[in-house]
Parts: C-alpha cells; structure tokens; sequence
C-alpha cells in the first residue's frame, strides 16, 4: 500500500511533466475530449436534474415551516455550485470515464499494446495517458457547469410549481449567491478532481495485471480509490480553501 | 549482433532469469525454446531495452542498453524488429495505420505516401491489401494478424534483428508454414538476423540449425542440431522427451536430402 501510493506519486509527477513536452498529440486530445465530455453528458444532465429537484422538495418543505421559502434560491446556488455540483459530476466522471480509461490501458498492457508503443519510440504516457489528462482538465469543469446549471433549474421547477415561490425571487436569490467566493470554490474543484482521476484511472491502468481478471480487478479499484478521494479531496478543500476565502462574503 | 552476458533478472522477489548468456551473430537465426513460463518473452523485453536486468548486461552491437537514454534507446530499437506474442496490434487502428504506424509518427510523409508503403508491405507478408487494409485487427485470424505484425515491424525501420515471441503458436500447419515461410525468407534475403521463440520443436528444427533451450531461466542448451539431440542434460531430455518422434522424421528427411543432393 506504501509502495503502491509511492509509486503513484511518482506516476503523477511524470503525467505533469509530460503536459510541458513534445510532442502534442492533437489528435487524440481532442477524441477524448468528445469522449469524454460528450459521453458523459446525458449521465450529469440526468443527476443534475434529479437530486436539483430532490433537494428543492427536501428544502422547500422545511423552510416552510420557518415561513422562509422565498430563500430556497440562496440554498439551492450555495449547495449546488460549492457542493453538489462539483462532488456529483466528479463521482458520475469517475464512474464512467474512469472506469473507461483504466480498462482500456489495462487491455492495451496486456495485450502488449504499450511495449509495442515503446518499441515504435513512443512514451505512452504522453500518447495515452496526457490526452486523457488534459480531456479531463477542460471537461470535468464544463460537465461541472452543466450539472450546476440543470440542478438548479430543476430547483426552480419545485420552486414554481410545488413550493410555490415565485421565479423572479428565485433566480435573483440564485444570481446574489453567484459571487467570487462560490464560484471559485465551484470551479476549483472539478478542476482538482480532474486530475484525481486522470492519475488514479491511468495509474491502475498501467500497473494492472494478471490478464483479463486483472484488467477487471484494476477497473473496480481504479472507479472506487477515484470516487472515495474525490470526496476526501472535496472535503478538504471546502475546509480550507472556505477558510481562506471568508474575506469573500460567502 | 546480440549479446546476452551473465544476466540475472527477478519481478519482485521471483527469480526469472539466471546466469543467462548467448550471442546471436549478425545475420544468424536463432530458436530459443523451453517450457511455458521459463522466461523466454522475458529474455527479448531485456534485448529490446523495455526491461533492466539486474545484473549483468545487454549488448547490442557493443553498447550496454541499460544504460542508455530514451533517445540513445530509440536508437537501438530502430535496429530491432519484435512480434509480440500475439501480435500487440493497435485495435483502435485499421490493419493499414498498424503496419504504417512507424511511418505515421515519426516521419513528415502524407498519409497516401504511407498507405501505398503499407499496401506494399501488406503484399511483401501475403496479404492482400485490398481486401485487409482497412479491416480494424479484430476482424483478421490469428495468422493474419501475426503476418501483419510482421509487416508492421518492418516497415518500421529496415531492422537489422528481429524478434519472434511464439510466431506460430495457435495457428493451423498451413498458416504456420506461411509465418515460418516468411521468417525464413526475411531471414535469408535480407540477411536479418534472427530469434524465435517458439513451442513447436518440429517447426524449429526445420527452420534453424541453432538452438537454445531455457529451462527455469536458467540456458539449459546452446548448440546446433545434432548436438541437441544427443544432449545428455536431464531438462533438455525432459523437455525434448515429446517430440521424439518429430526429431526422427525431420532428421530422415534431412538424410533422404542427403542421398538425393
Ligand atoms: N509483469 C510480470 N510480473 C510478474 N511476473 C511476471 C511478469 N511477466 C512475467 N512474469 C513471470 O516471469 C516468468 C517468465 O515469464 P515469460 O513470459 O518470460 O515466460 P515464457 O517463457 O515466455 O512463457 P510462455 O511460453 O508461456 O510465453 C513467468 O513465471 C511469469 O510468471
Ligand atoms: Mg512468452
């Protein structure tokens, strides 16, 4: 366990080194980002939508009961873009797309795939691994957006047609919370969880073996170890960079 | 051209290879056999630089591998050819992009120049381009596949070596002696220097007249047919014990060559 999180460390450090080095790799970087990005998007708008309006039911009927539901819009904004938002995507992300990667790197290793690449002069990392990470750095946020956006739309449907507040007071509730603070703390996140499952899904890639159970068993721990640092990671982060940011009306 | 010396080489705690040495001269075809699991692939990851021996050398014309830069390491592997076990042939590529992919990354020629060089090439391993050109891997047999990796490792850069990881295994005699066909004919028509690995002992013996048997990591035989077959060393008996048989006829019809020649 000690060698393996050493090694991934190491791991980490080249997959940065080789964001600054040729060559590019147009090509691939862009798929991915198709891959990605658009892969991913039925499965965030979807989430998004559901716990936006489960949310706004859970939180319309209690703070009815303080006579306060004109304020579901700051609650909705706050949790949504600081919190849910970012965690969900991350999690929806490493179910999908990081199982995907560390699938399929574990079946070009076993196949001997990745040795071929070296033979042929080409560092795999760069080829298969920066592609990815990149892919992910642009759209983890923009899927983040998405998400953030459709689940507070779904709020405002709650709001309308059940809680029955009125949609100029939501929305404007909604843009008020919109500051510097959360929207920072909204877009560090995915960013942050972008390279926690860059590197933990291709690390599991290249280090998978053991033919095809391996590839399996490397699928499962690669989705698991992303999903539970992304929530770690996200914790900390609204621990200290909140702290740091109090200046910012939160 | 090759030159194995003393190599000892472990995955984890698990000792693969031991006191290994053998050198395959320029323009010499080599078979290398021995049980499943004796560290044969190991030995061609060691010459192709993608594994470091931990003690011991690697020498390719002269120069020590391991300890080489990337760059000075592409170098090497310019000189060298490998067939993977199974081919390792991209999947997310057609057959034409995998036997062009050399060309495809490290040259500036435009895609038609390198696709009429791997339809040519595609010919050169008999296959018809035409027809698996831009079929994905998946959709060849086994022996195609193998011949397209073939293709692939030439086309890359005129190697002066070429490794073979069990080139026939799991293919038909007819599609074997068309794989075993070819090698032969790189071999001999190029001059490309050459190991096999392989199982198929009777496929071997017709093929090459030097041997090396590798029996737990350990070179159990290194010598020429007649030597092997009457090797005294209990492993190589052991190993050798199943194809007696195959061992008589070709030795016959080397004999019956004789009288007629
Ligand atoms: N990546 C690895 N990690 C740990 N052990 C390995 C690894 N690759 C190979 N081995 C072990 O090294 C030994 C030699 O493997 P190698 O692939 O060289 O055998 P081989 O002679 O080519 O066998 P085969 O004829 O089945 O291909 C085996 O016992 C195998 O278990
Ligand atoms: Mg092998």
């Amino acid at each position: 366990m000690a060698y393996q999180s050493q090694s991934l460390f190491f791991f980490s450090g080249r997959m940065i080194l080789s964001l600054f080095t040729r060559p590019f790799y147009i090509t691939e970087t862009l798929e991915q980002m198709y891959l990605i990005g658009v892969g991913s998007l039925f499965l965030v708008v979807l989430t998004g939508m559901f716990s936006g309006q489960g949310f706004a039911l859970a939180f319309s009927q209690e703070l009815a009961t303080f006579g306060a539901k004109d304020y579901l819009g700051r609650i909705m904004a706050l949790a949504i873009v600081r919190e849910l938002g970012p965690t969900l995507t991350g999690l929806m992300v490493a179910a999908r797309v990081a199982a995907g990667i560390t699938a399929e790197i574990g079946a070009m290793k076993s196949s001997n795939q990745l040795d071929a690449l070296v033979g042929f002069g080409i560092d795999p990392i760069k080829k298969i691994a920066r592609p990815r990470l990149i892919s992910l750095i642009i759209m983890v946020p923009v899927l983040t957006i998405v998400c953030d956006f459709v689940a507070i739309a779904g709020g405002w449907v709650i709001a309308k047609f059940i809680a029955n507040v009125s949609t100029t007071v939501y929305w404007s509730y909604v843009i008020d919370k919109l500051n510097f603070g959360n929207m920072f703390m909204g877009l560090l996140k995915p960013i942050v969880f972008s390279f926690v499952i860059a590197f933990i899904s291709c690390f599991y890639g290249f280090t998978s073996g053991g033919g095809t159970k391996g590839v399996g068993r490397a699928t499962t721990n690669s989705v698991m170890m992303t999903s539970i640092t992304i929530l770690i990671v996200n914790f900390f982060i609204t621990k200290v960079v909140g702290s740091a940011l109090r200046g910012y009306q939160l | 051209m090759i030159e194995i010396r003393r190599v000892n080489f472990s995955y984890w705690d698990k000792q693969i290879l031991k006191d290994v040495s053998f050198v395959v001269d320029d323009g010499e075809m080599v078979v290398v056999m021995g049980p499943s699991g004796s560290g044969k692939s190991t030995i061609l990851r060691l010459i192709l630089g993608l594994e470091c021996p931990h003690s011991g050398q690697v020498l390719i014309d002269g120069q020590n591998v391991c300890v080489m830069k990337e760059k000075e390491k592409q170098q090497i592997r310019k000189k060298i050819g490998m067939v993977f076990q199974d081919g390792a042939l991209f999947d997310s590529m057609t057959v034409g992009e995998n036997v062009g992919y050399y060309l495809l990354e490290n040259s500036r020629l435009r895609w038609e120049e390198i696709a009429d060089r791997a339809a040519e090439m595609l010919g050169f391993v008999g296959l018809d381009p035409n027809e698996v050109g831009d079929k994905l891997p998946e959709e060849l047999s086994g022996g195609m596949r193998r011949r397209v990796a073939i293709g692939r490792a030439l086309l890359s850069t005129n190697p002066r070596a070429m490794l073979y990881d069990e080139p026939t295994t799991g293919l038909d005699p007819n599609a074997t002696q068309n794989v075993l066909g070819l090698i032969t004919k790189l071999h001999q028509e190029k001059g490309i220097a050459s190991i096999v690995v392989t199982h198929q002992i009777a496929d071997a013996l017709n093929i090459a007249d030097r041997f090396v048997v590798i029996y737990d990591g350990e070179v159990a035989f290194d010598g020429d047919q007649d030597t092997l077959r009457a090797c005294q060393d209990a492993r190589v008996k052991d190993f050798l014990l199943p194809f007696r048989e195959s061992f008589e006829r070709v030795a016959r019809k080397k004999f019956i060559g004789l009288e007629q020649g």
